[in-house]
Formats: C-alpha cells, sequence, structure tokens
C-alpha cells in the first residue's frame, strides 16, 4: 500500500524538473542574444544587451559565458556554447545513469534490503509503454485527468486570485474572510474525500473540487502577499494622475502583483496534480490515476510504472506551461530581461 | 476634491471649463491654514502658514528630515492634515487629483509599462481616445528629449531618462500644479544640470503652479520665483529671488542662516 502510493512521485522529479530547465531556457536563447546585439546596434544599452543574455543560460555560473558572447568575439560564443553543449550532456547523462541504474537492479532481480526483483525492466516498461499508446483509454484517461485539472486549477486560479487581493485590500473583506481561510487551509485537500462524496452528487464534481481546493490556498496566499508588498509608490503615482480606486486595481495591483502570483500558481499546479491523482485513485472511474492504481490491483507492473511517466510527463508540461506564461507575463522584472522579444 | 468633481461631470466639459479660466489663472493658488502634517502620532510639521500664488515656481529648501516630502504629500492629497486646513484653488484638499500631478525621486514609472504607456497613462486614466493620446504622449516624449526610446521599458534606462519620463507623464495631462519631489536628488551633477535646464525650458510653455522639494541650494535659486525655508517644525522663511548673481550670493547666505 505504502509502497505503491509512495513510489509515483519519485521518478517525477527526474524528468519533471531536469530536462524543464534546458528545454525552457532554449526557445529564449536566440531572441535573448538577437536582441541583445539590435540594441547594442541601436546604441542604447549596454548593461542591459548584457543582463539579456543572463537569463538565457540559467545557472549562476553563466554570467560570464553569457557576458563574454555579448562581447562579440567569434571565438567565445563558440567557447560558450561549447560549455552549454556539455551542460546539455550533463543533463542527458544524469538520466540516462538514472534509468541505466534502474535496469541493471531490476535486470538483475536485486534484493539488497530494497526488492527490486518485482519490479519491471526497462524493456517490459517500454513494451508496455508501447502497447498503451496505441489504445484509445489510454488518451481517454490523459484527457479526463487534463480536464480535471485544468478546471479545478482554473477555478482555483481566478478564486484565489481575487480573494488575496480582496483580503489584502479591504479591511472589511480581510476581517471576514481571513479567519475562515486560516482554519481551513491546514487541512490537506485529499482529506476532503468524503467531504466531496457526501456534497458532490457525481464522483467528477467532487475530484474537480479537491483540486480547486489544492490549488486554491498557494494561489490566495501568494497573491494576498504580492499585494501587500507592492510598493506604495506606484498607487501614489497612479493616485496623482487621477487615477481611482478601480485604475490603481487595473494598472497597478493586477500587474504588479504578477510575479509574486505566479509562484503561488506555479505551487499551486503541483498540489493540484498531486490532489487530482490521489483522488482519482480513491474515486475515479477513468484519469491517469485510476487507470496507475487499477494497474497495480491486477497486478500489472509495467502498466503501474506507465502511469507514473505519463503523470510525470503532464506534470512537467503543465508547470512549464505557466512557467512561460509567467515569463511573458512578467517580461519586465530586471532579471527576465532574456524573455523579452 | 477637484477629481471627485470632475469625474462626476463628465471629461470633455472640464477641459473646457479649465481652458475658460485658464485666462484668470490655468495655475493652482495653494494655501495653508495652521496645518499640522504628520504620521501616527509623530507630528512632522505643525502651525504651517504658507501661501503659493498661482504659477509661480516655489521651491521648499530644508534638511532631510524636515519634513519637505511630508508637505508635497499633502499638497498632492496624498497625506490628510492632522491639524488646520490645506486649500488648493480655494477648495479643501481632501485626495489626489488629476489637477496636481506629482513627480517622485525616483521609481515612480510603473515597470511594466513602456516609455509611452507611462506617459499615455495620465490621458487613459482621463478616458482621452486612443489616437488622440498617442500623439500627446508622442509629442512629450519629443519634448523631454527621448524621442526613439518610446517603446522602451524603465529598467532599459538611466535615471535621468527615466525622469524625463516622469516629468513628461506629469505634464502630458495638463495639470494646475506641478509638485516635485526631489526629483534630482538620485542624479549625477552633470545629469542634474541638464535636467534643470529642460526643466526651465519646459516649465515656460506651462502656467501651472510648481513646488518643488530639494535639500540642494543652489539647485533652489536656479529654479525657483521664491524659497521657502524649513525648519525643525515648520516654514522658518519665504524668500523671493532676486535677479543678479550678488543679490543671489546674499540670499543663499541668508537661506544657509535659515537652514
Amino acid at each position: 500500500m505504502a509502497g505503491p502510493r509512495t513510489a509515483p512521485h519519485s521518478p517525477s522529479p527526474g524528468p519533471g524538473v531536469d530536462p524543464a530547465t534546458p528545454s525552457e531556457n532554449a526557445p529564449a536563447a536566440n531572441p535573448g542574444t538577437t536582441g541583445a546585439g539590435s540594441e547594442n546596434a541601436a546604441g542604447s544599452t549596454g548593461p542591459a544587451a548584457d543582463a539579456a543574455a543572463v537569463p538565457v543560460s540559467g545557472g549562476s555560473g553563466d554570467p560570464d559565458a553569457s557576458r563574454s558572447t555579448a562581447g562579440g568575439p567569434g571565438a567565445s560564443r563558440a567557447a560558450a556554447g561549447g560549455r552549454a553543449a556539455l551542460r546539455w550532456g550533463i543533463r542527458a547523462a544524469s538520466l540516462l545513469a538514472a534509468a541505466g541504474l534502474w535496469q541493471v537492479l531490476t535486470a538483475a532481480d536485486a534484493r539488497l534490503w530494497l526488492r527490486f526483483d518485482r519490479l519491471p525492466t526497462l524493456g517490459e516498461i517500454a513494451e508496455r509503454f508501447g502497447a498503451q499508446l496505441t489504445t484509445s483509454l489510454y488518451y481517454l484517461d490523459l484527457l479526463q485527468s487534463l480536464i480535471r485539472i485544468l478546471t479545478g486549477f482554473g477555478l482555483a486560479a481566478v478564486a484565489g486570485i481575487t480573494t488575496g487581493i480582496l483580503v489584502a485590500r479591504s479591511r472589511r473583506a480581510g476581517d471576514v474572510l481571513l479567519p475562515l481561510l486560516e482554519a481551513v487551509r491546514p487541512i490537506p485537500a485529499i482529506a476532503l474525500v468524503p467531504i466531496a462524496i457526501l456534497l458532490f452528487p457525481t464522483d467528477e464534481q467532487g475530484i474537480v473540487f479537491i483540486t480547486f481546493t489544492a490549488a486554491f490556498f498557494p494561489v490566495t496566499v501568494s497573491t494576498r502577499h504580492a499585494v501587500r508588498a507592492l510598493p506604495t509608490i506606484w498607487e501614489e503615482a497612479v493616485r496623482t494622475l487621477g487615477g481611482t480606486r478601480r485604475h490603481v486595481l487595473w494598472n497597478v495591483v493586477l500587474p504588479g502583483i504578477l510575479p509574486g502570483v505566479f509562484g503561488g500558481l506555479s505551487v499551486g499546479m503541483g498540489v493540484a496534480w498531486i490532489c487530482v491523482i490521489s483522488a482519482e485513485m480513491i474515486s475515479g472511474e477513468f484519469g491517469v490515476g485510476y487507470r496507475t492504481w487499477h494497474a497495480y490491483t491486477v497486478v500489472d507492473y509495467p502498466g503501474v510504472i506507465v502511469g507514473m511517466i505519463t503523470i510525470g510527463v503532464l506534470g512537467w508540461l503543465t508547470s512549464a506551461a505557466i512557467e512561460l506564461i509567467g515569463r511573458r507575463a512578467t517580461g519586465w522584472l530586471p532579471r527576465a530581461e532574456g524573455s523579452r522579444r | 476634491m477637484t477629481s471627485v468633481a470632475e469625474n462626476a461631470t463628465g471629461r470633455a466639459p472640464v477641459d473646457e471649463a479649465r481652458r475658460e479660466d485658464g485666462a484668470a489663472g490655468a495655475g493652482l493658488a495653494f494655501r495653508l491654514e495652521r496645518a499640522g502634517l504628520g504620521y501616527g502620532r509623530d507630528a512632522v510639521l505643525r502651525d504651517v502658514e504658507l501661501e503659493v500664488a498661482p504659477g509661480e515656481v516655489l521651491v521648499v529648501v530644508g534638511a532631510s528630515g524636515s519634513g519637505k516630502s511630508t508637505l508635497l504629500r499633502a499638497l498632492a492629497g496624498l497625506l490628510p492634515p492632522r491639524e488646520g486646513r490645506i486649500l488648493a484653488g480655494g477648495r479643501e484638499v481632501t485626495g489626489p487629483s488629476a489637477d496636481r500631478a506629482m513627480v517622485f525621486q525616483d521609481d515612480g514609472l510603473l515597470p511594466w509599462r513602456s516609455v509611452r504607456r507611462n506617459v499615455e497613462l495620465p490621458l487613459r486614466i482621463r478616458g482621452v481616445p486612443r489616437g488622440e493620446r498617442g500623439r500627446a504622449a508622442q509629442e512629450w516624449i519629443e519634448k523631454v528629449g527621448l524621442a526613439g526610446f518610446a517603446r522602451h521599458l524603465p529598467r532599459e534606462l538611466s535615471g535621468g531618462m527615466r525622469q524625463r519620463v516622469q516629468l513628461a507623464r506629469a505634464l502630458v495631462g495638463a495639470p494646475r500644479a506641478v509638485l516635485m519631489d526631489e526629483p534630482f536628488g538620485a542624479l549625477d551633477a552633470q545629469t542634474r544640470a541638464e535636467m534643470q535646464r529642460l526643466l526651465l525650458e519646459v516649465l515656460r510653455e506651462t502656467s501651472a503652479t510648481v513646488v518643488f522639494v530639494t535639500h540642494d541650494v543652489e539647485e533652489a535659486l536656479l529654479l525657483a520665483d521664491r524659497v521657502a525655508v524649513l525648519g525643525r517644525t515648520g516654514v522658518r522663511a519665504v524668500l523671493d529671488v532676486p535677479p543678479g548673481d550678488d543679490a543671489r550670493t546674499n540670499l543663499r547666505e541668508r537661506i544657509l542662516e535659515e537652514l
């Protein structure tokens, strides 16, 4: 019971985190460097052009490399390219090494206190995956989970941002809502399953409700803090230009909190996946979580691993999408120059 | 107060009304009557009596902590007085208004808006149609010497350029008063001199009243029609700035004494 439950999460950090960094940065790299070049040509700002290259390679060690790129000589550009290739190599090798270790342990049926003898080898997993990809059931499950998470998460994003702003900007709303929110927040969303079953006519709505609750609190809390951290000078500027509260809301608060809000959305998406999969395992009739658990109950261990990989990839894709939208929306931040056209 | 009335009556008629009484004095007169200003329990300024004439440039000098910015924020309507009254154009100030534009020391621009969209903001708030506000913004961007930078974000500009944008943004809406809170305080000496020249040039075209806060006596003498010296608890003296270098030297000494 505990084994399969915790297992789904262990592979997901691998494919989820590592490839995310290079593949998100890759599209940004070209616009970033060309942008730097054209800005230099326009004679506008040297420092901006330099900094434009920084987020391209992401890591803390790279500013030197990219700065020399912006400096211009072809030799250093090639060197920077070589270093980027090396980093890609390391990232890929890290994944391959993990897969290799898995293969060695499972193929040898290793029993080193941890027992690998009942886990499928890479070959078995690949074969099962190939078979799954040809069935319509696989895509139906995938679609079902995606609809659930996007509905729950979308509602949570809207409700969370609204509530966060309301609570932070209006003292009365804060007095009414905050005690309630703080009392409900510590309850894990998945512990709401009994309530969801009793409350909603269909399992489907219950699962969406649980996903919603899971994502709602991180979004609300981060929005609330982002509003409170907003420098007052922007609001004062808009008010001395004749702006009303509504103008301040649209022109200062909403754009100004986006960096903080996207942090909350990112966390919220992660929690939403945990909860949608767990809820599906408990009460679903379709969905990746249900299918994964079902595979375990019918002793289809390769099927369990296929489900886990599917969850990992879906989770990575959705958080990458949020990351990308977030970078687009906060291109004005001093550190986000690489993402600007 | 004025802003509420204006917003209620609609925008276009207001502009016309403003132009009509513009002959009588487009610049806004200010008057502080025994005003007490401060945050929380601490009074920064007490019993402030000050008059600002329509269309003049009044520079407020004072050491840091003397309450210069507090005074300016009160005039802007951002800080309600604890005692006494503040009048702008004969009406009591109860909140900020588009008639009293403010230029901040730094970072007053919205960082997610380009230069053009920052300058357009006051017109947008007032509901000016897109084409018209684009033209007005472009005109002011050129006037402050930033032609070609309209699409840049604030962080892509130097400190001096950002203050030029703030100046354009404050003036594009043709306010009746411009309140400037050490706008050149964070700039290097050369840029500051350029900005002072630009400000004098730009102000020549407007009839707006200017209240300019600084700790730099030279800057005060260069820009001011009158200088108000702020002491520990209030206005110590209000001095006319005479033409001629000798008279100014005397005035400088007088100001330094008062400080």
